[in-house]
């Protein structure tokens, strides 16, 4: 605040207050994950914390932009975390790096640093490591192997020659392929894989913490709540008319990171509309793009790109959505 | 009903701390008269005040020493007996720190006043009774200073006035001056309002509070027992509450259309300091010459005064002991909209409502401005509803005609939005910077137009003389006949010739 | 082919014949783009540009004579403008024609003033008042600072001062804070 002009007095919460209050709000999640399935998923954090450290002290250095104020905001250790639970966990330690290098690097400062990037850094990072690496990519911890911490520490370094022991496709990622294979929809609902999975706690623990993010007012409900209305709607929709080839509507809800994305990923401030009608339609046009990609396209999870593709749109819908003001008809 | 008693919010506001205890455990105090008096002659909205005394004369307590200068001005008039010192340009409480023209009294501590009669308006009629208004200098008290005698109108498009709302919310933090007087003079504000509400012939009158000022509205309820036209509406403490439009939402629920009065919709709106100035003038003749004035924050003796307009604020600070941790800086107004005086070497004007000593936390200046992360809290925060992040985006890369087309000129400088920016981005001086820009430009563009026409007039000017000369040489030539251009011809030839013969001899004899 | 034929003539009349209308009901009387262009320019009418005047600068730039970038008092500020109306690239100005100076009016020393008209003659927007032998004095609000009435004049009595600011034409300056090391924090 500059002060030699009013207002003379300042609300405390700043950037750095904000994205930590969302790195707090993650813990749960990852607490969870950790108990789940062992250590791995600690070192692709703390891989991502550092390199991002790195990677924005080395731009802004490159831009001649003053390093203590942006370093502490926390907003690119956001990116990192976010990045680091939405790769697998026993991905080896050169995936995340890559990843954070690019969200860094592309996607946030190449647009202009903080506040100015187009796309949401995190799933820019997730997006192009899927499209560079999608075998390691998909292989997720399986439910049933527990690596002890010293394997989970060798596996991040050294990577191994066969995972199959140790890793299995995603819940969605099974639903796809089984489908294809014309299996129906109970079927694979039956199967052990998809019945005892764990990683639906995981979302319940982000759900849990994306509450808490409402309630101390870091995020309002437009966005979260009209994610996960429409993706309940149309999946609902869809698995009445046809249950055979379509899963019930809690599957999509409590698998593929569904509520990390929705109060983590599309709440993304910088990317994302400034207008309450058009974070509501962004959110909808997303879950209607996250379904369509996880039915007919090619991947099992369309999150990010999904994202990407309503971030573009967002320049339009904040024009086109602007709310009447005080007194105006 | 309880549970519907506050249903109208409007959008936003803040809830800061008031900071209100401080001024208000001491009574008002009656500042004495000063050795000098400096009134500056542009203490109102409007033209300037026509001086009409000359240095030297002897002015009389309440003697009008400078007429309103048409409709919207407003009058000045002498606080107390003396003599007219000088008129002059000293400094002014004006953020630019430029001075303006002041008229200087010196005082003889008489305080004698002139003859002054109370003001029969019900004999006297609506019409006479504005114009006294006119020469009564009284403006708005709320801060804002707007000629009250514009206010007094009965009709405004046809609407018929039906609510008189009475302004007692005083939302800004630090700022006690109105609640102090509805606690020490609270029958002068009923009777004030009994007066207004016949005078402009009202349906109904309501006072609204803020729900913080806890003693001032007990004193209110006790007042308006029996009276039948006043009610009391507490609302609840959010800034802005106080202000005009937001309050008219808060108390009646209407929102006020973008370029129209309250009046065009029946209501008016009155700050209690100011009716208490109109009721003072009908009831006793009294013009405006004096207000309370708070003076709070880092101070060592923090109350209320009641000060003769044109005291140096120097010897008010002195009397309140000074500032605790010296800093040099004081804010006229409130934390929110104030602005930081150049010095104190000012005088108190009618728009001084309260003067903050600066405290340390509010000149921390080492907060890095960051980028805005389009976070959204600024327009959660708007009391107007507006986009402030797309008019801050705009007023940064100057964009002017995209800035007033998201409606820059609705905003009300609160400050809601720099309040909560987690970037600390000073929002509201961008607001101010834009709307300076577009209201020179505006000017300029004028006075474009105005150079235009003057040059295109010119030109065709010329043009025109050209045509009348060409015209005139024309009929001279027509009218001269042969025989005539002849003579004149050879008139001509014979007079160079002599000329010549005169020059060829003088030319041989200086030789 | 007959028919094709008399079809494409008949819809060649009507389209001829509906032109024609529109060029006679909506014709517009003069060139509007020499107004615009003249509405953005500051009407100084100083001729730093090198034409007399403000409107024949505008009618040379509508005729591609003249570039957009000629302009001193109209500052880059009226350089992005034309360059916005036009459609053209924005270019700095030519500093041939002068530089931008701020703001001042011409005020006549009247101790000194002869009375010889030849300033009067010289303002193209008729803002000196007087006549031969009698005091000339320059009206201050309509002064345009375009400085064409000082050489004309035989004693040299008209100075120009820049337009101070009052309490009356202050106005807020653009925020500055300091964040960036390099020079990106001055507007």
């Amino acid at each position: 605040m500059i002060s030699n002009q009013s207002p003379f007095v300042q609300d405390t919460t700043s950037v750095s207050f904000i994205m930590f209050l969302v790195l707090v709000a993650l813990i749960p999640g990852i607490m969870v994950h950790c108990f789940l399935f062992g250590y791995g998923i600690l070192f692709n954090i703390i891989t991502a914390s550092i390199t991002v450290l790195i990677a924005e002290y080395l731009i802004l250095k490159a831009r001649n932009y003053p390093v203590k104020p942006f370093l502490t905001d926390y907003s690119a250790i956001v990116t990192g975390w976010l990045l680091a639970l939405s790769i697998p966990s026993i991905a080896p330690w050169w995936i995340i790096v890559i990843g954070s290098l690019f969200s860094i690097i592309f996607a946030k400062h190449f647009y202009g640093g903080l506040g100015s990037n187009l796309f949401n850094p995190a799933m820019v990072g997730y997006a192009i490591l899927l499209i560079s690496f999608p075998a390691i990519m998909t292989k997720w911890p399986s439910a049933y192997s527990s690596l002890s911490f010293d394997e989970q520490l060798k596996l991040f370094f050294f990577g191994m020659s066969n995972y199959d022991a140790i890793a299995s496709a995603t819940p969605l990622d099974y639903l796809k392929t089984e489908l294809l294979l014309n299996k129906n929809i109970d079927q694979i609902l039956a199967e052990p894989i998809i019945k005892a999975n764990p990683l639906i706690w995981v979302g319940v623990a982000y759900l849990l913490g994306g509450l808490f993010l409402i309630y101390k007012k870091i995020i309002t409900w437009h966005l979260p709540l009209t994610y996960l209305l429409t993706l309940f709607l149309i999946a609902s929709l869809f698995s009445l008319a046809n249950p055979n080839n379509f899963a019930p509507f809690y599957y999509h809800l409590l698998n593929g990171g569904t509520f990390l994305a929705a109060f983590f990923i599309i709440t993304d401030p910088v990317s994302g509309p400034t207008t309450p009608k058009g974070k509501i339609f962004f959110a909808f046009m997303v879950a209607m793009l996250v379904y369509l990609i996880r039915i007919f396209g090619g991947y099992p999870e369309g999150i990010a790109f999904a994202v990407i593709f309503m971030n573009i749109c967002v320049p339009l819908i904040d024009k086109l959505s602007q709310p009447k003001v005080f007194g105006h008809d | 009903m309880k549970l519907f008693e506050n249903i109208f919010k409007f959008n936003g506001g803040i809830q800061a701390e008031t900071h209100k205890a401080i001024s208000t455990i001491e009574r008002i105090k009656k500042f004495g008269i000063p050795k000098k008096i400096i009134l500056p002659l542009r203490q109102h909205i409007g033209r300037l005040a026509k001086i009409n005394v000359n240095i030297g004369d002897y002015v009389l307590k309440g003697q009008l020493i400078a007429n309103a200068d048409g409709n919207v001005s407003a009058a000045i008039h002498a606080p107390t007996s003396g003599h007219i010192e000088s008129i002059e340009k000293l400094p002014i409480p004006h953020p630019s720190g430029l001075p303006d023209f002041c008229v200087v009294i010196k005082t003889d501590g008489k305080d004698i006043w002139v003859d002054k009669k109370p003001i029969d308006w019900k004999k006297l009629g609506y019409q006479k009774t504005v114009e006294l208004l006119i020469s009564s200098g009284i403006v708005g008290l709320g801060g804002a200073t707007f000629p009250s005698h514009l206010k007094l109108t009965k009709k405004d498009h046809g609407a018929k006035l039906t609510t008189l709302i009475i302004n007692a919310a005083e939302c800004e933090p630090y700022i006690t001056c109105d609640d102090m007087l509805m606690r020490e003079r609270i029958d002068e504000l009923i009777k004030g309002i009994n007066l207004l509400h016949d005078f402009l012939e009202f349906e109904e009158s309501i006072i609204s509070i803020e729900d913080n000022k806890v003693e001032a509205i007990e004193k209110i309820k006790k007042a308006i027992i029996h009276e039948k036209n006043i009610s009391l509406k507490i609302v609840p403490t959010i800034y802005p509450s106080g202000d005009a439009k937001r309050l008219i939402y808060l108390t009646k629920g209407i929102k006020i259309p973008k370029n129209t009065r309250s009046s065009e919709l029946g209501i008016q709106m009155f700050n209690v300091a100011t009716i208490v100035a109109i009721y003072r003038f009908l009831e006793f003749g009294e013009p405006s010459l004096s207000r309370i004035i708070t003076i709070t924050g880092n101070i060592k003796k923090p109350r209320n005064y009641e000060v003769l307009f044109g005291t140096p604020l120097e010897e008010i600070i002195i009397d309140a002991g000074g500032q605790k941790i010296n800093n040099q800086t004081f804010i006229m107004g409130g934390p929110m909209m104030g602005f930081a005086l150049p010095s104190i070497q000012v005088p108190v004007t009618k728009a001084m409502n309260c003067i903050i000593s600066a405290e340390p936390k509010m000149l921390k200046n080492d907060a890095p401005v960051l980028p805005c992360i389009r976070c959204t809290r600024c327009a959660e925060a708007c009391p107007v509803e507006l986009q402030p992040q797309e008019l801050f985006w705009f007023s940064k890369s100057k964009q002017l005609d995209k800035v007033e087309e998201y409606n820059l000129f609705d905003c009300i400088e609160c400050g809601c939005c720099s309040y909560v920016c987690p970037s600390n981005i000073p929002l509201v001086q961008y607001y101010r910077f834009a709307k300076s820009e577009i209201i020179e430009e505006r000017q300029h563009q004028e006075e474009a137009n105005i150079a235009r026409e003057r040059n295109e007039f010119r030109l065709a000017r010329l043009e025109r003389e050209k045509i009348e000369r060409a015209e005139r040489n024309a009929q001279r030539r027509a009218q001269t006949s042969s025989d005539e251009k002849s003579k004149l011809v050879e008139e001509k030839r014979k007079a160079i010739q002599e000329a010549m013969q005169r020059v060829n001899k003088e030319g041989g004899e200086s030789l | 082919m007959l028919i094709t034929v008399g079809v494409i003539i008949f819809l060649s009349l009507i389209i001829g014949v509906a032109l024609g209308i529109s060029a006679i009901k909506f014709k517009v009387d003069g060139d509007p783009i020499i107004e615009k262009i003249d509405s953005i320019l500051p009407q100084t009418q100083c001729g730093q540009c090198g034409y007399p005047g403000c409107k024949p600068y505008a009618t040379a730039i509508a005729n591609g004579e003249a570039d957009i970038n000629q302009c001193p008092p109209g500052g880059d500020d009226g350089i992005h403008k034309l360059a916005d109306l036009l459609g053209v690239d924005y270019k700095p100005l030519n500093q041939e024609h002068g530089v931008p100076k701020p703001k001042s009016v011409a005020i006549i020393d009247e101790k000194t003033c002869i009375g010889c008209t030849l300033c009067i003659q010289a303002c193209p927007v008729d803002a000196i008042l007087g006549s031969a032998k009698h005091m000339h004095t320059i009206i201050e609000k309509e002064c345009t600072g375009c400085e064409l009435c000082l050489p004309p004049c035989p004693v040299d009595c008209i100075d120009m001062v820049p337009i101070k600011e009052t309490t009356e034409n202050w106005k807020w300056k653009y925020p500055v804070h300091k964040l960036k090391v390099d020079e990106r924090a001055t507007p």
